[in-house]
């Protein structure tokens, strides 16, 4: 098995399964944390990660399928998603490319499949716990916009509206940290968000202001 | 050549430094130090900066053995921070500057953090975990802009240990978690609180709660001793910077991590920061306590480099301000 990336939690390896393309997300332990911690984090991580993928699939929702899973070495097998960029590189590229309206124009069709794809995530009650645009695959011509989640491991089943807030918070603020002047688009994102989860977006939405002022409020203060 | 002074008196610490093209000269502190289980109240922590402005102001001409006429600009901190003891301290640095006719700079406190990090460290374009009191953001440079990737959503790290040393009534002098760090190296059964990392965010409110709650009952039982407690508490809030940091570091590509901040001199963090980085292949950067904790030389150095990229603040802009985000700030001295 080859190595292929690095992300925070996993090794990423590149091999095949019965012939298929397959991706190794193995989690190595971690030597820097308590080995108790390691090991609960670990395996809770590797469960999360499995279940919502299989739950998002069920709701329509791409994600690679898992192949195989190993819970002694901690690996998931899943499918490689051939011919596909990160949604980070796919904005960088084009904002390097095209001045700052083309580049939000051309983006935009992105946006309301990113809001509307999480939309319908959320009236699952799935939250995702760490929607950063690395996380996030466009499969073929990025242009058509076959947008793939990943990278499941701090997902959680939850109905409350402070949970899906946050997640679009954090997403928010990892969109407008790596990517500068892509406030519009995260406003088409929440647009298209509260189309597809039409019975809870409300609530979220507030919440997510919540969040937002407790950020800005915060008196910094020992 | 430039020569900086900087008056920093944010929170419960007055320091005042000089700064001389990148060399420190002097950068002298005094704490205001409240008895065990107690906190800083805004109003007292300003009256202590009133009464050691002067004598610590001296001391930092005396040991840089300079006089006010070489000095080319008075630098302060503008927020964020606590309204009085701010303000105290800007009058000082206001006064000083008017008496010896020296332009001024209003300084952002993180901006202080990160610049004096990179000064000390040498390191180039670090992600930055920046953690103390009441800040915890893990930061990376680009376009002109130091842009916050994570950052708690609730209290700061510095604000939690501070809280929990004072369920143990543990002393703050020289502060609070440096005497929760000193019991930690004695603790060794592991307890485990409640981990909750949202990507590159992280909360501490409700592991606070919960050891808060729990410590009383598991003490007087006799399950865990303090210094277990300390360790345990060590143990799960830097793992869960250290994983912001390391998701921020693979998101961003970076190799090298600058820790800067009050809770940023602690060894057992630095110590686990460095196992990250070296299975990553990146380096760590970290400074000492001199450096980490809220100090003068930092407002120095950062309004130095504002100074050298053509700033100064006007008279009538040299006020205060409680909130004060890292990325408001034009980096205007960074490519
Ligand atoms: N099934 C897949 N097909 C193609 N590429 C993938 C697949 N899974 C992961 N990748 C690539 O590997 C990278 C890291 O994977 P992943 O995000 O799952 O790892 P991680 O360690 O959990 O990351 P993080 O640092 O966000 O916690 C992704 O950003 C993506 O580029
Ligand atoms: N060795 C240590 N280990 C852990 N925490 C420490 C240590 N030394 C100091 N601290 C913590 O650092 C914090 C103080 O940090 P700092 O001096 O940067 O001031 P602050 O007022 O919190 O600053 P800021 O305005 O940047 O938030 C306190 O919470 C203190 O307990
Ligand atoms: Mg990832
Ligand atoms: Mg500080």
């Amino acid at each position: 098995m080859e190595l292929w990336k690095q992300g925070a939690e996993a090794k990423i390896h590149k091999t095949d399964f019965y012939g298929k393309p397959c991706i190794v997300k193995e989690r190595f332990s971690k030597s820097y944390r308590h080995p108790i911690l390691d090991k609960s984090l670990t395996a809770q991580r590797v469960k999360s990660e499995i279940r919502a993928m299989l739950r998002c699939r069920m709701s329509g929702i791409l994600t690679p399928t898992v192949y195989f899973v190993n819970m002694d070495s901690s690996c998931i097998y899943m499918e490689e998603m051939l011919d596909s960029v990160t949604v980070r590189d796919y904005i960088q590229s084009v904002q390097s490319s095209k001045t700052a309206v083309e580049a939000i124009e051309t983006l935009t069709p992105l946006a309301n499949t990113i809001g509307h794809t999480l939309g319908i995530m959320h009236k699952q009650n799935i939250v995702h716990g760490d929607l950063t645009t690395s996380n996030m695959l466009l499969q073929g011509d990025p242009s058509n916009n076959r947008l793939c989640l990943i990278d499941f491991g701090l997902s959680f089943f939850e109905n409350l509206s402070e949970d899906k807030g946050v997640d679009l918070y954090v997403l928010e603020r990892a969109l407008i940290s790596t990517h500068p002047n892509t406030e519009k688009l995260f406003n088409v994102i929440l647009e298209a968000y509260c189309k597809s989860n039409d019975t809870g977006s409300k609530d979220v939405i507030a919440k997510l202001e919540e969040v937002r002022m407790r950020g800005r409020k915060r008196t910094m203060v020992g | 050549m430039v020569v900086a002074i900087g008056f920093e008196g944010s929170a419960n610490k007055l320091g005042v430094g000089i700064v001389k093209d990148g060399v420190v000269l002097s950068n002298p502190r005094h704490t205001y130090i409240t008895p065990p289980g107690q906190g800083f109240l805004p109003k007292n922590t300003a009256q202590h900066h009133r009464e050691h402005a002067l004598e610590v102001l001296q001391k930092a001409l005396d040991e840089a053995k300079i006089s006010p006429k070489d000095i080319d600009v008075v630098c302060y901190t503008k927020g964020p921070g606590m309204g009085a003891p701010l303000v105290s301290t800007a009058i000082v640095a206001r006064t000083v500057a008017q008496l010896w006719g020296k332009p001024m700079i209003a300084v952002n406190h993180c901006i202080g953090h990160i610049e004096m990090g990179r000064l000390v460290t040498g390191a180039e374009n670090p992600i930055v975990l920046y953690v103390s009191g009441g800040n915890t953001q893990v930061i990376a440079y680009s376009q002109r802009r130091y842009r916050i990737f994570g950052e708690t959503i609730d209290i700061a790290v510095g604000n939690c240990l501070d809280r929990f040393a004072r369920v143990l009534k543990l002393s703050n002098d020289p502060s609070p978690g440096y005497n929760i760090e000193q019991l930690a190296k004695k603790g060794n059964k592991f307890l485990e609180l409640p981990y909750v990392v949202k990507g590159m965010d992280v909360s501490f409110s409700g592991l606070l709660s919960f050891i808060e709650e729990k410590a009383p009952q598991l003490l007087q039982k006799g399950e865990y001793t303090p210094e277990d407690l300390c360790f345990s508490l060590q143990e799960t809030v830097f793992a869960m910077l250290i994983e912001i940091t390391e998701r921020a570091m693979a998101h961003c590509g970076s190799q090298e991590v600058l820790i800067v901040g009050g809770v940023g001199c602690n060894k057992r963090l630095q110590e686990m920061m460095e196992t990250m980085a070296k299975e990553r292949g990146a380096k760590l950067y970290a400074t000492d306590e001199r450096f980490c904790i809220d100090n003068g030389a930092m407002i120095a150095q950062a309004g130095w480099e504002m100074f050298r990229s053509g700033q100064t603040t006007p008279l009538k802009d040299t006020t205060c301000t409680q909130r004060f985000r890292t990325d408001e700030v034009d980096i205007t001295w960074r490519s």
